[in-house]
């Protein structure tokens, strides 16, 4: 089976910097990979490549179809919801406009229904703010908030850039066992992005080690957990 | 649950309900002003064309709100615009007969073309750059308006002349009382069709983008073409403003429409209150009572207090910006709406 996403020898520049130096990857569809690697090594950059988000070079296909010269919101409509580095609160709008934001290039009226349903049924605090300034939100309800809003994409693949940023323990293990289920339940696959590389390691199945914007190591999660190397530089112990 | 599967759903919240009826209750007031008023002199055409003029800049000042306050993006150049519209309606009038009312729609659409043309390339363009893009295109066209090959077009440094229009239908007003209701009517509008913009699908993109663009793009909105088009729809609304100040104003020329007057907008939308509908009728308020009175007024507490020095004309304008800014950091508007939040509180 072809992989939902495959990057080949991706660059990214900000500006004149190359960020990244020839990337390659790919994910199987219907699964977590997780991009793992120290400040600065390329992470959000590869995300916000695959989005669109800054100037890029090199192959992109998502499910068989190019989309590496495709704009930012042609990439959402596809399927890929971002769901961006701290969280991209639209503060001034109320939970249920940032929600009905994502459903506005759908035609399916009950596909939306649907979906705000399942968000619901993910995240029964934010049907209890529904009408709330968003910017008013805890960091979790806000982390909440961006995952539910990528949801109602309807996407085929989420990219997560540090979901666990910035939050309590307890709120960030709620928020990566919901995770786990949208991916199980909704079927959605995952491009994981995280610090916290033991969590990371924990829900993904597949994982890439970046150091300075090349893939340095890569295998099965389950695997990377137990390299030396690994455990030594990002796990602490 | 039904909040969302029915959003058309009319909401009972009783404060909404009781600010649209002062609102409604305010403009048939203000409306049937000139006709309670009539030839009695009462209220002088005077005092109806300073009243005509804080209307107009309110429609300025809320369509820079619109641009600045729900999209975010900053415009030193405004008043390009106002200039724009102004001189389509003076051309069309004076130069050709057409009637003052169709000069409105003609100066829209040709403000919304060079807002949406201008808007464009300076997507590219963000904070600072945006602002000295636009305060560029201040500062370029009243020049443009003297330039030699179009002066038969324009009149070059002289400007142009109108004559106010008579009411109509035998109506017992002044041209000036006439006028008042006409702009009364526009703004009506513009800011009607301004706040149901805000409540729609295209308006919550607009402020999601304010709000954050690259997470706005990444929920499938064409931020770039958003942009543009608020730009051009701003562009639209100081355009009519502009064609609605050559009309009562009855006088065009390029020295009208000088740096400061884009200036001037954008002190009156902070002012009033940034993203706020009521702040920018605070804004067009201000706008020209400042114009107006900043100088009288400076002489007269010069004199009044015995100040030893002589206090220059835009002193007391300076002061009263200074002080407005650090007692309401959110405008006008935005500090009485706290100061009434607090009485609720204590109460």
């Amino acid at each position: 089976m072809a992989p939902l996403l495959e990057v080949s020898g991706l660059k990214a520049y900000y500006g004149a910097t190359e960020a990244l130096h020839g990337l390659s990857f790919a994910l199987e569809k219907g699964g977590i990979t997780t991009l793992l690697g120290a400040n600065g090594a390329g992470k959000t950059t590869t995300l916000r490549a695959i989005s669109g988000l800054v100037k890029r070079d090199g192959r992109i296909t998502f499910d068989g179809e190019a989309i590496d010269r495709a704009a930012t919101e042609d990439i959402a409509r596809r399927g890929v919801a971002h769901v961006p580095e701290g969280r991209g609160t639209f503060t001034g709008l109320s939970v249920e406009e940032n929600l009905k934001i994502a459903s506005y290039g759908r035609r399916d009226k009950s596909g939306v229904k649907r979906d705000l349903d399942l968000v619901f049924s993910y995240f029964p605090r934010l049907k209890e703010r529904l009408n709330q300034q968003a910017g008013t939100l805890s960091g979790g309800e806000q982390q909440m908030l961006a995952i539910s809003r990528a949801l109602m994409l309807s996407p085929r693949l989420m990219l997560l850039d540090e979901p666990s940023f910035g939050l309590a323990p307890l709120i960030v293990q709620e928020i990566f066992h919901i995770m786990r289920r949208i991916n199980a339940e909704a079927g959605v696959s995952m491009l994981l992005v995280e610090q916290n590389a033991a969590l990371a390691l924990d829900l993904a199945d597949t994982a890439y080690v970046l150091e300075t914007g090349t893939v340095v190591m890569s295998g099965p999660a389950a695997q990377l957990k137990n390299d030396e190397g690994i455990r030594k530089s990002y796990l602490g112990y | 649950m039904t909040a969302v599967t029915a959003p058309g759903a009319p909401t009972a919240d009783p404060a909404r309900n009781i600010t649209r009826t002062l609102v409604i209750g305010l403009v048939l007031m203000a409306a049937a002003l000139p006709f309670l008023v009539g030839k009695s002199g009462v209220i002088s055409n005077f005092t109806f064309l300073q009243l005509s003029l804080m209307i107009v800049y309110a429609i300025a000042v809320l369509g820079l709100n619109l641009l600045t306050g729900f999209n975010g993006q900053i415009s030193l150049g405004h008043g390009a615009f106002f200039a724009v519209g102004a001189y389509t309606a003076a051309v069309l009038i004076e130069t050709y007969g057409v009637n003052y009312w169709l000069t409105l729609p003609v100066a829209a659409v040709l403000c919304f073309v060079i807002g949406y043309l201008f808007g464009l390339p300076a997507l590219r363009l963000e904070g600072h750059y945006l602002a000295l893009a636009t305060f560029g295109l201040a500062i370029a066209v009243p020049q443009m308006l003297k330039y030699k090959h179009l002066e038969p077009i324009t009149n070059g440094v002289m400007g142009i002349n109108l004559m106010k229009p008579d009411a109509p239908f035998g109506l017992a007003l002044s041209s000036d009382q006439w006028m008042f209701l006409v702009v009364l009517i526009v703004a009506v509008a513009m800011f009607w069709a301004a706040r149901n913009l805000l409540n729609s699908r295209p308006g919550r993109a607009m402020i999601a983008i304010r709000d954050n663009t690259l997470a706005a793009g990444t929920m499938g909105i064409d931020t770039s073409r958003y942009k543009a088009t608020v730009f051009g729809i701003s562009a639209l609304y100081v355009g009519i403003a502009g064609a609605l100040h050559a009309i009562i104003f009855e006088f065009v020329s390029p020295d009208s429409f000088r740096f400061e007057l884009s200036i001037a907008i954008l002190v009156g939308a902070v002012v009033g209150g940034v993203a706020s509908l009521p702040g920018a009728i605070i804004g067009g308020v201000f706008v020209q009572f400042i114009e107006k009175y900043a100088d009288a007024m400076t002489k007269k507490l010069t004199q009044a207090i015995h100040l030893p020095l002589e206090l220059q004309p835009w002193t007391l304008y300076g002061i009263t910006l200074i002080v407005l800014i650090y007692v309401m950091p959110g405008g006008i508007a935005g500090g009485l709406a706290a100061l009434w939040a607090r009485f609720r509180r204590r109460a």
